[in-house]
């Protein structure tokens, strides 16, 4: 797609420059300052998993269309270790790198749509979805 | 993007300008930490007004702030978090716990000094 930002995640650094394209992206949409706030800070929380636990990826934005809405939609992908369960990772309060162990669960509730598929020895793909209301 | 901290009597007062990446905020800690020990500071504030994202590790790196300088026997207060970033920090399940906020910059300084109070 013509459109896609892409951020290449390779240092902390990045995790900043992406959630300014998130900011930017979702303000252009139309997007409350609370919801372009939401949005930066999933930004931030998935680009922050990708340093993380993968070393490097990156962070894909695109405008998403709907049958009657927009929205942004965050991809985030990285060739790292992957996931071993999925499930585990989604509950409150997990962690394997000795972080807060809040990062997907959060991440879920900041958004409206959530989809995660993680091949361990892989990598991780995480596509998230905000509209506008 | 380094923070500049300001000494105002028995206190210092940090004030955040733009977005900060993990060093800046690690730096921040650092500088935060050398200074009070410098001055034998009693309070710290540290404003975030400009902080448009409050994610996992800024609120863990401020949390830590507030722990350390505790152990040094000073207190701190963070002022300024916007309502816009305070909502995202609850949907995200990020809390502050035994760190004092503020509104802003002013009741920061008077949580402080009533702190000074109470404990002379």
């Amino acid at each position: 797609m013509p459109d896609d930002i892409r951020v290449l995640i390779r240092s902390n650094l990045d995790i900043v420059t992406a959630r300014q394209e998130g900011r930017t992206l979702a303000a252009r949409t139309g997007f409350s300052a609370t919801d372009v706030t939401l949005i930066a800070t999933a930004i931030s929380e998935l680009a922050r998993n990708i340093v993380s636990y993968a070393g490097q990826g990156e962070i894909v934005l695109r405008l998403a269309e709907g049958t009657n809405s927009r929205g942004v939609m965050i991809v985030s992908r990285d060739s790292g270790p992957g996931i071993r369960s999925v499930d585990d990772a989604m509950r409150d309060g997990y962690s394997t790198s000795g972080g807060l162990g809040l990062g997907l669960p959060g991440v879920r509730r900041l958004v409206d749509e959530f989809f995660i598929e993680s091949v361990p020895g892989r990598g991780t793909t995480i596509r998230v979805t905000k509209w506008l209301r | 993007m380094e923070v500049p901290i300001l000494k105002q009597g028995r206190y210092l007062i940090a004030t955040i300008q733009a977005a900060l990446s993990d060093e800046d905020l690690l730096h921040l800690r650092r500088a935060l930490l050398e200074r009070v020990i410098q001055f034998r500071s009693r309070g710290v504030i540290v404003d975030v007004t400009a902080l448009d994202v409050m994610d996992s590790f800024a609120t863990r790196t401020l949390r830590d702030i507030t722990y350390m300088i505790r152990l040094r026997g000073a207190d701190t207060v963070i002022v300024g978090i916007q309502p816009e970033v305070a909502f995202a920090m609850v949907q995200l399940g990020l809390t502050l716990e035994g760190v004092a906020t503020a509104l802003d910059l002013e009741e920061g300084l008077a949580h402080l000094e009533r702190r000074a109070r109470s404990s002379s």
